[in-house]
C-alpha cells in the first residue's frame, strides 16, 4: 500500500528520487478517498513549483482537489498519458499514475518528508 | 399546501410548551429599546375578491405589448410565444421543481436541459453549452473571467458597442479582483478595429464584442477575431439567438466563447426579467466553463440516462476555487427556450429571423424618408437600428405614446454622446399595416 522506497507529505503526495529528479504522484490513500478520477490538470514543462504550492488539480466524479508540491524546483516532465487515461491514478497510483517530474532545488527538502512508516502513522492519527 | 404557517391554536400550544404566556414575554430577553413598540405599518386584511380587484387595478397601470405597439428592444424583445411553450413549462413537474440537488432522480429535468444545450450548440456552432446562466449580462461577465482562467492573463478588451448594462455588470464583477477591463470606444456604431489592435498585448485574455451590437449593427467578426487570436487572446462573441437561423454562427468567425440573452426564445418580455443567459464554448476549455452541464450516458444495463456533470467545480462544492459564483441555472427559462426552438424548428427560426430583418429594414427606410429621422450609422444592421431624431426625443416619444406607440429606446439615457439617438427593435409581431401606421404618425408630428 505504501512502498518503502518512497517519501510522503501531509497532502498525500508521494516522491520517488532518481538523482536530483523527483517523480511525484498521489498515494493509494488519496486515490481511494477521491474515488474514480476523471481528469488531471497538470502544469507545463519548464514551470517552476514551490513546496506546499498548488501544481495542478485532480478531478473525480465527486470532487476537484488541488495537488500540492512536496518539493521546490523546475518541472522537467509531465505524465501526458493521464490526459486520455486519468484512471491510471486509481489503477496504478505509484507506477503509471505518476504526475510530474521535478528537478529538485534543495535535496534536504526530500529528507524532511515522511517515510512509509511515518506516513502510515500519520494516516492512523488523522483517521 | 397550507398557506397560513401558524394558526392561533398552534401559537398558544407552542407558548405553553416553552412556558411563556405571550409572544411579548417570549421576547422579553431582547432589550426594550431594540423592540418595535407599535404594530407593523400594513394595510388591513382583504377578502380574496377585494384583493384580486386591487391587484388587477395595479396591473392595469402597466402598459404591455397587447395594449400598445412596442418598438422597445435593447436586449429584451417582444416576440410571439407559441401556446405550446407555456403548456409544457406549466407542467408542475417542471414548474415547481427547484434546482436538482440529487440530479439523477430528475431525469426529465436533465433531459430538457440536455436538449436545450444541444440546440444552443447547433445554433452557435460551438461544441459545448452549459445549462444556462442568469441572463446575457452575467454570461458576458463570466466569459471575461473564464478567458482569464484559460489564458492565465489578467486583462480583457471590451467593445464600447456592447450593451452598456452588460459592461456595467462586468465592471461590478471585476471591481475587487485583479482583472483589468480596457474599453475601446465604438465609432459609427461598431467596434473600432484599429483601436482594439492598439491596446492588445501579452496580458490580454480576451476581446469581447457583441454582434448585433447594442446599436443593432453587425460587426466585422472575422477581422476582430483574427486580431484577437494573433495576440493569443480568446474571442468572445455575444449573439442574438433569434437571428442565428439567418446569420452565420459565431463559431464560423472563430469565436472561442459565445454568450447571449436567450429571453427572445419563448420567454416573456417582462420588466426585471427573468432573463436567460446563454453560454457556449469550445470543448477544450470545458473545465474552465462556469456552471453545470447535463450529459447523456448509459447505465449498467445499457439504458440511456442523463447526469449532471461539472457541478464539482461549482461554488457549493469548490467554494472560492469555483469556476463561478453562479451556483445554479435558469432551468425553467432554458426549458421554455428549448420548447420554443423545438416548436418553431430550424426553418421556422430562419423565417422569424428573416421577417425581423426585412421588417426592420422596411421601417428604417420609411422613417428616414419622413425626413424627421436621420440615419445615424452606415454599418449594416439586422433587426434593430438607431436613428437620429431631429427634435426633442422625450417630446416625440410622449406624443407617439398618446397615439399607442412605444417609439423606441432613447439612447441618450445611456450615454451623453448618444443624445438624440433612438433605437428601434422590430419583430415578427409587427405587421406591415402597423409599421405603415407608425410612419404616418411620425410624419404627422
Amino acid at each position: 500500500m505504501y512502498p518503502k522506497e518512497l517519501k510522503y507529505d501531509r497532502e498525500h503526495e508521494w516522491v520517488r528520487m532518481d538523482g536530483d529528479v523527483a517523480t511525484i504522484g498521489i498515494s493509494d490513500f488519496a486515490q481511494d478517498q477521491l474515488g474514480e478520477v476523471v481528469y488531471v490538470d497538470l502544469p507545463s514543462v519548464g514551470d517552476v513549483v514551490a513546496t506546499g504550492e498548488s501544481f495542478g488539480e485532480v478531478e473525480s466524479v465527486k470532487s476537484v482537489s488541488e495537488l500540492f508540491s512536496p518539493v521546490s524546483g523546475e518541472i522537467v516532465e509531465v505524465n501526458s498519458e493521464l490526459d486520455d487515461a486519468p484512471e491510471l491514478v486509481n489503477n496504478d497510483s505509484y507506477g503509471d499514475g505518476w504526475m510530474i517530474k521535478v528537478k529538485v532545488d534543495n535535496l534536504s527538502e526530500v529528507d524532511a518528508l515522511m517515510d512509509a512508516d511515518g506516513y502510515e502513522a500519520y494516516l492512523a492519527e488523522e483517521a | 399546501m397550507r398557506f397560513i404557517p401558524v394558526t392561533c391554536e398552534e401559537r398558544v400550544e407552542m407558548l405553553a410548551r416553552v412556558g411563556a404566556r405571550s409572544v411579548d414575554e417570549l421576547f422579553s430577553d431582547i432589550p426594550e429599546d431594540a423592540r418595535l413598540a407599535r404594530p407593523l405599518n400594513l394595510p388591513e386584511p382583504m377578502t380574496e375578491i377585494a384583493l384580486a380587484a386591487h391587484l388587477e387595478s395595479l396591473a392595469g397601470r402597466n402598459l404591455d405589448g397587447g395594449r400598445v405597439v412596442s418598438f422597445l428592444g435593447a436586449g429584451i424583445y417582444d416576440h410571439y410565444v407559441p401556446a405550446i411553450v407555456d403548456a409544457v413549462v406549466s407542467k408542475p413537474a417542471f414548474f415547481t421543481a427547484y434546482t436538482p440537488y440529487q440530479p439523477e432522480v430528475s431525469q426529465g429535468t436533465l433531459q430538457a436541459v440536455y436538449e436545450f444545450q444541444s440546440m444552443i450548440c447547433q445554433l452557435t456552432g460551438m461544441e459545448v453549452s452549459n445549462a444556462s446562466m442568469y441572463d446575457g449580462a452575467t454570461a458576458f461577465a463570466e466569459a471575461a473571467l473564464m478567458a482569464a482562467r484559460v489564458t492565465k492573463r489578467d486583462k480583457v478588451v471590451v467593445s464600447g458597442a456592447v450593451h452598456p448594462e452588460w459592461r456595467e455588470t462586468l465592471a461590478t464583477y471585476v471591481e475587487s479582483g485583479t482583472l483589468e477591463v480596457v474599453e475601446v470606444p465604438a465609432t459609427g456604431g461598431v467596434t473600432d478595429t484599429a483601436a482594439v489592435a492598439a491596446v492588445l498585448d501579452g496580458r490580454t485574455a480576451a476581446v469581447l464584442v457583441s454582434s448585433p451590437t447594442f446599436y443593432g449593427t453587425l460587426e466585422d467578426l472575422e477581422a476582430i477575431g483574427g486580431i484577437a487570436h494573433d495576440a493569443g487572446a480568446l474571442f468572445v462573441v455575444a449573439t442574438d439567438p433569434v437571428l442565428l437561423g439567418v446569420l452565420e454562427p459565431p463559431a464560423a468567425y472563430g469565436a472561442d466563447i459565445v454568450v447571449g440573452e436567450g429571453q427572445a426564445l419563448g420567454n416573456a418580455a417582462s420588466y426585471g426579467g427573468p432573463g436567460l443567459g446563454l453560454f457556449a464554448c469550445r470543448k477544450e476549455h470545458i473545465r474552465q466553463m462556469p456552471g453545470r452541464v447535463a450529459g447523456k450516458t448509459v447505465d449498467v444495463d445499457g439504458r440511456t440516462g442523463f447526469v449532471l456533470t461539472f457541478s464539482t467545480r461549482e461554488q457549493h462544492i469548490r467554494r472560492e476555487k469555483a469556476t463561478s459564483n453562479i451556483c445554479s441555472n435558469h432551468a425553467l427559462n432554458a426549458l421554455a427556450a428549448g420548447v420554443y426552438l423545438a416548436a418553431v424548428g430550424a426553418e421556422g427560426l430562419a423565417g422569424i429571423g428573416e421577417a425581423c430583418i426585412a421588417k426592420a429594414h422596411y421601417l428604417e427606410a420609411a422613417l428616414v424618408a419622413t425626413g424627421r429621422f436621420k440615419r445615424a450609422f452606415d454599418a449594416p444592421f439586422a433587426r434593430e437600428f438607431a436613428l437620429r431624431w431631429t427634435g426633442d426625443v422625450e417630446e416625440m416619444q410622449r406624443r407617439l405614446l398618446e397615439r399607442g406607440f412605444l417609439a423606441g429606446v432613447d439612447l441618450g439615457r445611456f450615454a451623453a454622446a448618444d443624445d438624440g439617438l433612438v433605437l428601434f427593435a422590430v419583430t415578427e409581431r409587427h405587421t406591415r399595416e402597423v409599421l405603415d401606421r407608425f410612419v404616418e404618425e411620425v410624419s404627422a408630428l
